[in-house]
């Protein structure tokens, strides 16, 4: 029985690892009935795998049989590959054994689509009702929700997990078509929509009524993956911020493609998964979120992908020289945060320190912030006299001289003479 | 002029009382473990006095957000020598100047504070994240901690609210206390040790007879997860310390 059981769970989370979200911040269950977990408002990650990302959630898939076969998914139904199914007992099993030990925060639970949408939704929804209604389970739970399936399966499943998502898979419309013609953005956008209008309306209600039962309450998120179609940063990040505005999104993932097939379509097997760009559209994506950029400053079609050797919130400042110096001492906080080598945290010091006296260099230094960048864009209580105004490329080249980039040994463009 | 105190937290929230009651002018404070005597310094030793102590308590909570009180406990939990003098500076600057001050981060106790709040805020999450029960034959889930700063206070409610329905212990090696939930109540406890037994890692016999066999799932899930293609040990090593290693059943071989 336990080799059954050792052979499934790595068949069901070998494959549902290429799912990148892995939060299981948001939640606000409470552990009221004296059961089984209590979730923490900003997550907690339990441990990291080697490639350095983040465990927090048991991530698996309740079976990898689909009926479907999109060209960049493991589990595609043409793929030569070991297939197994979990028992809705033995996911329950596994959960409440590796939350007892502090292992996970919750699970995440998605399917491959074995005959349809709704007898999949079906299996879904039995494990997580079993973990709440029986278990008195109150970790957190992430469900994908399976395009295709009822309204009233997508409903009632809400009212168990604490966020829902779906992938939007390729960033547009064409690329998603080239690699799975079954599939189209539609279908992904209609409960997504749906998801979100019940969301709205919980919250609603919740204003009149006291005692309303929780509705997704850490929101929904969706993934694209990167590097397999041609498409630019421009039109990825264009499609994630609609997303995040049209359906209040409370995460888009980047997944850098990691070649699987050897179909001419997409990238070559071996090919190194494009680690760089997928970290330089996560900061675009925090400075959409964060900092106060609209996606249009960042990129657009003057600029339509992001530098690679620097960060986008120092190439945006190069490019807008005229907003600089900025005056750490007098500047709006909405200036300081855009200032490069200033983050969100050091930026509230500041607007709280200065009130105090006016900020010297020791002091921004002692605050946290990465001097040495944010010195090119700055003035305080005792900066040093300038004579010369630098143009935006000198001050990269400054910049570029002094630092050194973790992603060199993947990224040098130099030469070797021998 | 040398403030000594006993190194307690009452200790050290009188020598503020003290200090404001004698205005000796510039003062260090030392716990009487750190103190050397100096030639030419004076010296003066605290005696703790829960009264003034809580006079004290009192007054910085007037005087603090909930946030900057917090921040002032867990540089004491920090156990840093220096914490305390930095303390003790950071109260006397509070109650000299008006309601509002602790934001004055250019300020090198305020910023000492942060520093030290932010170390061991980060180490009660990592305990949050790295403790590993173990499940005895009794149905007791047991771990073994030996952390940089003295937590076990501040994640005693985590545990409590999170494992309401199992007993657990929770022990910190180093210090040599832990904390038992008997499921209505955490309480204190020391435990006495046998002799060369593994404090980390109870002996199989005692043990639930499933434990194993979910310590090996975990195992293997920990392995499945992994992309080899994006492999990044220095990530990984970042975000994991190796003198956590010891705590993860994930990275302990068998």
């Amino acid at each position: 029985m336990s080799d059954r059981i050792r052979e499934k769970l790595n068949i069901l989370a070998d494959a549902a690892k290429y799912d990148v979200s892995c939060s299981s911040s948001g939640g606000t269950r409470k552990n009221d009935n004296k059961g089984l977990g209590n979730s923490h408002v900003s997550g907690i990650c339990h441990t990291y795998t080697e490639d350095g990302r983040c465990v927090s959630l048991l991530k698996i898939l309740l079976t990898n049989h689909c009926i479907y076969d999109c060209l960049f998914c493991v589990s595609r139904k043409s793929n030569d590959i070991k297939r197994a199914a979990f028992t809705v007992d033995e996911v329950v099993d596994l959960t409440m054994n590796f939350y007892r030990r502090n292992y996970i925060e919750g699970l995440f639970l998605s399917s491959g689509i074995f005959k349809n949408a709704d007898f999949t939704m079906e299996r879904l929804l039995l494990v997580v009702k079993k973990l709440r209604l029986e278990q008195n389970y109150n970790g957190y739970i992430h469900l994908k929700t399976i395009p295709g399936a009822s309204d009233e399966l997508i409903k009632e499943a809400g009212l168990y997990a604490d966020r829902m998502s779906i992938n939007l898979e390729m960033p547009t419309e064409a690329g998603l078509k080239l690699l799975a013609p079954e599939k189209n953005h539609a279908d992904v956008i209609k409960p997504l929509d749906f998801v979100q209008k019940q969301i709205a309306q919980f919250s609603a209600d919740k204003k009149l009524i006291k005692h309303i039962p929780k509705f997704v309450p850490a929101g929904q998120s969706t993934q694209m993956v990167i590097g397999a179609t041609p498409e630019s940063d421009k039109d990825i990040m264009y499609t994630a911020n609609a997303f995040y505005r049209n359906f209040s999104l409370k995460r888009v993932y980047y997944s850098g493609y990691i070649p699987i097939s050897n179909d001419s379509r997409m990238p070559v097997l071996g090919t190194q998964p494009p680690l760089l760009r997928e970290n330089r559209l996560y900061q675009t994506d925090w400075l959409m979120r964060f900092y106060g950029f609209k996606v249009q400053e960042i990129l657009n079609d003057a600029n339509p992908n992001l530098d690679v050797d620097i960060d986008p919130k120092l190439s945006w400042a190069i490019r807008n020289m005229q907003h600089f110096p900025v005056d750490i001492n007098q500047a709006d906080y909405r200036m300081i945060l855009r200032i490069p080598g200033i983050g969100v945290m050091s930026a509230q010091k500041i607007v709280q320190a200065r009130k105090f006296g006016k900020l010297r260099i020791d002091q921004l230094k002692k605050i946290g912030i990465a001097y040495n960048k944010a010195k090119h864009f700055i003035i305080c209580a005792d900066s040093p006299y300038q004579l010369k105004d630098y143009q935006g490329t000198q001050i990269k080249a400054f910049i570029l001289a002094e630092s050194k980039s973790k992603y060199l040994k993947t990224d040098n463009n130099q030469m070797l003479l021998f | 002029m040398i403030y000594i105190f006993d190194g307690s937290l009452p200790g050290l929230l009188t020598a503020v009382f003290e200090w404001f009651e004698r205005k000796p002018g510039k003062a260090v404070l030392k716990s009487i473990e750190m103190f050397q005597p100096e030639a030419f310094a004076e010296s003066f030793t605290v005696i703790t006095d829960s009264a003034k102590a809580d006079r004290v308590w009192t007054g910085l909570q007037k005087k603090l957000t909930k946030a900057s009180l917090r921040k002032f406990y867990c540089s004491y939990l920090s156990e840093i020598p220096e914490a305390s003098n930095h303390l003790f500076h950071f109260s006397i600057y509070i109650f000299k100047h008006e309601i509002g001050a602790e934001g004055n981060y250019g300020n090198e106790h305020i910023m000492a504070l942060a520093k030290y709040a932010k170390s061991v805020e980060r180490e009660k999450h990592r305990m949050e994240a790295f403790i590993r029960f173990q499940k005895t034959g009794d149905g007791l889930f047991y771990a073994s901690i030996d952390p940089d700063f003295n937590v076990l206070p501040l994640i005693s409610n985590h545990f409590k609210n999170r494992y309401a329905d199992q007993q657990w212990v929770i022990y910190d090696l180093k210090r040599k206390y832990g904390l038992h939930y008997n499921l209505e109540t955490v309480s204190e406890i020391t435990i006495g040790f046998a002799e060369g037994i593994n404090k980390q890692k109870p002996a199989p016999g005692l043990m639930d007879e499933n434990e194993a066999l979910y310590a090996t799932l975990w195992k293997d899930y920990f392995k499945s997860a992994n992309i080899v293609a994006r492999k990044n040990t220095k990530l990984h090593v970042q975000h994991v310390p190796k003198r956590y290693w010891k705590y993860l059943t994930e990275k302990i071989d068998v």
